[in-house]
């Protein structure tokens, strides 16, 4: 082989080359280990007094010391979330000899609960040595009872701290959220070492999702202690002058900055009281720019228990509460909008000229589709006789907007909904919040498994025309669409916060966040706002009454959404059901009606009818904003429940 | 045995004839090197377990079974390890996709693949694969390589690396990076073209910085200032400083280190335990370790200077000089001259992957010594 050779000649080079490199890396090694070796040196011979002083009798101890966490303040200035002193009955678990003994007598003194013994032992033995682990609060008697036998709890301490506490509590409950002690699932999406003094986190609402606005920045200081642990030096102590020549070090932790929210509290207060014990939901948008007046969903709990610690079986009984108190329904609660949808499909229909401002449909109380005989039937067996789309929306005709549905065709139905935000989640700046449905041709070939329940079926246009079928919307994407109906198109995603402290001290403010315009003909706006206007206002409107003697306009309308199909013939007699399957009631509206500056939007489940359920709680919650109620109310409200 | 038959299946005379135990090859200076540092650092490990005899046993084993990797690849002559090179990383390289996979599935940290009744790292197996493959891909080819062929070479080493990079563990693919790095730096690159890598590698530091995940880069600022993280980090630097720099000379005596045993030093038995050994044998017991490292890579260099073919001596330097980099990027960090990554004390730290790998690893360098042809003089 005539290329042995030439590798061969190589070989030696090769190897004369690699002899080279080896010598090379064996004097590196021989270097680096003279740098390791030179390191022993400095920290062994050149800085031993200095690291054998700390080691030997003394030991540096870190203590972290936690931010104060954010306020958080309504629109008008008015607190919402604050720090209050409190007791923390602490623990320090390289000083506890025996944990067990220790928590036992603990839970004899009636400061722990036994319940609680796994959990926190768990707690005590994810921390470090050093961590003060914060047990939790006591009372200024159990504070006193502890204190007195404070000898007896080696490792065990008392200290003042703080606790969150809501003035509003219930009222704002869903828009606020809560703080409660972190758990293993919040420690995995947070920088443990800024938590290292910290024992509650956000967990839902604002306090979950500006967080990190609201915590701060930990700080520490170091101090000296003997091998008991007692503290020799603190540089926080007065009398220790020379703690920074020891070279002790203080940070002061970062507070975390305040926030203001669109929430209104005065709205949030009288949305709250309206819906009283019924469960349902109420959302209060300012149509200029997406600010979130009240977000209120019922019913509520209490915050300041969550943030105080809730025993065990007081958790889990909440958890169990059938009308799901924890459930943020303003968010998350998906209905049937029923005939609220009317307006902005009778503004898509006017768009698409599939119906003409003064087209009439003959209402003979049901709706048939050509060649069966399946009836859908409208509300008022009786009918309406000849409607067109202004009388359609006032009395709610249902057989016409059958009609318009079957005209425009599911697809112009999805997207013209979509437009107005329904469908896909808004983007509220809190989280929890969960989408609705604006189902079409191929939200229903993605939807389902069986290839027999992909098709589209002409009977499903129809229902979806009043706003039933598989449409759903939840409470905050029904207000958001009310407000582009105010605004007659200009969109703005809904948001709580609107200022934060900067870190100079002022508050930035932050710009709406304005999405897609709807576009439409003004005319086309003016007809749906006419019969919107006419539905509070003319004789037979539908929210006529609940709105009667405002002193403002109201533009509105009604809904009621089924919860129970009723078969072909039957009756509804709301006497005859089940409470839990009675109907929902609905009720969007904008005021004042010539010049919008709210859009409401309420849901009251099993109330009944959207004009005698849901349109009463919306009266009050515009009544507060146009301040037909006494001045006050907000004030008086935290002096009396506080 | 089926490697012996192997081995002997090319020379039917000598199978019939030899038993194994008279071609068992064995290095002597490894081997006794070995035995010391291993005895040293189970004396060590009692301490900083807080005399848990059970966990040092435990560790003895791991130690067994590494001594075991160490004879049986000292029995494999280097040859067939060269025809396997390829086939090895091929299918380590399968294993770190697969846990890559898992990994995604499962949406967190993952090193371990199950299989079954043994859980192991896959990129702990990379630090030997990626150097052989390194090694085989030049054994045939003209040295020094020219750049086409250096493209290729950093495809074999950055492809791994990156993915165990993304574990992520930082300290292994750095690892994997030194092993296959360093042969390419031993087959003779010109010192133009590294000081160009190096730049390059300067270049690309920003878009590293960028991938890394927070408590990675946390680990690098902190390194840059470990008091600006005395509660995370700068923790473990700060207390195990303290510990070393107490142990004066001779150090405290063995179970008589402080800091080691009230538990103020951090992942003493594992990643921090020269601290332990510093404090309680002060600047001696730690330079005596230091030694006998160096005896090892000493031995390594020797070895591979005395390599017949290109394959071996490329493997075998850089084997020696990885084993070189585990101990300084060690003993560095925790004395506070480098970042604190995940790598272990070399057959002091309590744990199992690396011990056997690194034995395994000494065991090519027996082989590629005592399977020699000798050449007349």
């Amino acid at each position: 082989m005539a290329k042995r050779s030439h590798t061969l000649k190589d070989h030696w080079r090769e190897q004369r080359l690699f002899l080279s490199r080896i010598i090379a890396a064996a004097v590196i090694v021989l270097l680096l280990t003279s740098v390791l070796i030179g390191r022993l040196v400095q920290l062994q011979v050149v800085d031993y007094q200095r690291f054998s002083e700390l080691s030997q009798d003394n030991r540096l101890r870190i203590e972290p010391l936690a931010p104060t966490r954010g306020l958080i303040f309504d629109r008008n200035g008015l607190i919402v979330a604050e720090n209050l002193p409190t007791w923390q009955l602490v623990a320090i678990p390289e000083q506890i000899a025996d944990l067990d003994a220790v928590l036992s007598e603990l839970e004899a003194l009636g400061l722990l609960d036994p319940a609680e013994r796994g959990p926190l032992v768990d707690l005590i033995r994810s921390h470090r040595g050093f961590e003060r682990v914060k047990l939790r609060n006591l009372s200024e008697t159990e504070a006193a009872r502890f204190a007195v036998r404070r000898h007896l709890f080696p490792g065990i301490d008392i200290q003042e701290g703080l606790v969150r506490y809501y003035p509003f509590g219930p009222v704002s409950a869903h828009a606020i959220g809560y703080v409660g002690s972190i758990s293993s699932s919040d420690l995995e999406r947070i920088d443990r070492r800024n938590y290292a003094a910290t024992s509650h986190i956000g967990k839902t609402g604002v306090e979950r999702t500006y967080e990190d606005v609201l915590h701060g920045r930990v700080g520490y200081r170091q101090q000296v202690v003997n091998a008991q642990g007692r503290v020799l030096l603190d540089p926080a102590e007065e009398e220790a002058p020379d703690a920074s020549a020891a070279g002790l070090e203080t940070r002061w932790p970062e507070p975390g900055r305040n926030v203001v929210l669109s929430l209104d509290m005065r709205l949030q207060l009288a949305a709250h009281e309206a819906l009283g014990s019924d469960r349902g939901a109420a959302v209060v948008i300012d149509p200029s720019n997406g600010d979130v007046l009240a977000l209120v969903s019922t019913p509520a709990f209490d915050p300041n228990r969550l943030a105080a610690g809730l025993s065990r079986s007081d958790y889990s009984a909440l958890m169990a509460d059938p009308d799901k108190p924890l459930f943020n329904r303003a968010l998350a609660g998906r209905y049937p909008p029923g005939s609220t949808i009317k307006p902005f499909l009778g503004l898509a229909a006017l768009q698409h000229e599939t119906k003409a401002e003064h087209d009439h449909v003959y209402c003979p109380g049901f709706f048939r589709l050509p060649n069966n005989t399946h009836r859908y039937r409208d509300w008022r067996p009786q009918g309406h006789g000849n409607v067109d789309l202004h009388d359609a929306i006032v009395l709610s005709c249902d057989v016409y907007f059958y009609d318009l549905a079957v005209g425009l065709g599911i697809d112009h139905i999805a997207a013209a909904l979509s437009a107005f935000g329904f469908g896909p989640p808004t983007g509220i700046d809190i989280n929890g919040e969960i989408g609705g449905v604006v189902p079409s041709r191929e939200w229903k070939r993605q939807q389902f498994q069986r290839p027999e329940d992909k098709v589209w079926f002409p009977g499903e246009t129809v229902i979806a025309g009043i706003g039933q079928g598989y449409t759903l919307a939840t409470p905050l994407q029904l207000a958001h669409a009310t407000a582009v109906l105010a605004s007659r198109g200009a969109r703005y995603r809904p948001r709580l916060l609107i200022a934060e402290e900067s870190f100079e001290g002022g508050m930035s403010y932050r710009e709406p966040d304005e999405l897609p315009r709807v576009n439409a003909d003004e005319r086309h706006w003016q007809v749906v706002h006419k019969a919107m206007v006419d539905v509070t206002q003319a004789p037979r409107g539908t929210g006529r009454t609940p709105m009667l003697g405002a002193e403002y306009v109201v533009a509105g309308k009604t809904g009621t959404a089924q919860v129970l199909g009723i078969a072909q013939d039957a009756k509804y007699d709301a006497n005859q059901i089940d409470e839990r399957h009675r109907d929902h009631g609905l009720f969007i509206a904008y005021a004042p009606a010539e010049a919008p500056r709210i859009a409401v939007a309420v849901v009251v489940e099993n109330g009944g009818g959207g004009a005698s359920a849901a349109a009463p709680v919306a009266r009050k919650i515009m009544d507060a904003y146009f301040a037909t109620q006494p001045r006050g109310v907000v004030e008086d409200y935290v002096a009396r429940e506080h | 045995m089926s490697l012996a038959s192997i081995e002997w299946g090319a020379k039917p005379r000598k199978a019939l004839g030899s038993p194994l135990l008279g071609r068992l090859v064995v290095d002597i200076p490894l081997l006794l090197t070995l035995i010391v540092i291993v005895v040293f650092g189970l004396v060590v490990l009692y301490s900083a377990v807080g005399e848990d005899a059970g966990r040092v046993v435990r560790q003895g084993m791991r130690a067994a079974l590494g001594f075991a990797a160490f004879f049986v690849m000292a029995q494999i002559p280097p040859r067939y390890l060269r025809i396997w090179s390829p086939w090895l990383y091929c299918v380590v390289l399968g294993l770190l996709l697969a846990v890559a996979v898992e990994g995604e599935i499962s949406q967190g940290a993952q090193r371990w693949l199950d299989l079954g009744i043994v859980r192991f790292q896959p990129s702990e197996l990379m630090k030997l694969a990626a150097p052989m493959m390194v090694a085989w891909y030049l054994h045939d080819r003209t040295l020094p390589p020219s750049f086409p062929h250096l493209i290729a070479l950093g495809l074999i080493i950055f492809v791994p690396a990156i993915l165990i990079a993304e574990q992520p563990d930082l300290g292994t693919a750095l690892l994997v990076v030194s092993a296959g790095g360093l042969v390419v730096l031993l087959s003779g690159i010109t010192v133009r073209l590294i000081l160009g890598v190096a730049a390059l590698a300067l270049a690309f530091a920003p878009l590293l910085w960028m991938t890394m995940l927070d408590y990675q880069r946390q680990r690098v600022l902190t390194f840059l200032n470990p008091e600006s993280d005395p509660l995370g980090a700068g923790y473990n630097i700060i207390q195990s400083k303290i510990a070393i720099g107490s142990g004066h000379l001779f150090g405290k005596g063995w179970l008589n280190g402080s800091q080691a045993h009230l538990e103020f030093l951090p992942e003493r038995s594992t990643d921090f335990i020269f601290a332990v050994l510093a404090e309680e044998f002060g600047m001696f017991g730690a330079a005596t370790l230091l030694v006998l490292y160096l005896v090892l890579v000493g031995r390594g260099l020797y070895i591979a200077s005395q390599a017949q073919d290109t394959f071996t001596r490329l493997l075998a330097g850089s084997l020696s000089l990885t084993f070189f980099v585990y101990v300084f990027v060690n003993a560095g960090m925790v004395s506070g001259l480098l970042p604190v990554v995940g790598v272990p004390l070399p057959f002091v730290s309590a744990g199992g992957t690396s011990m056997v790998t690194l034995m395994g690893g000494f065991g090519i360098l027996a082989a590629v010594h005592g399977h020699r042809k000798l050449l007349p003089a």
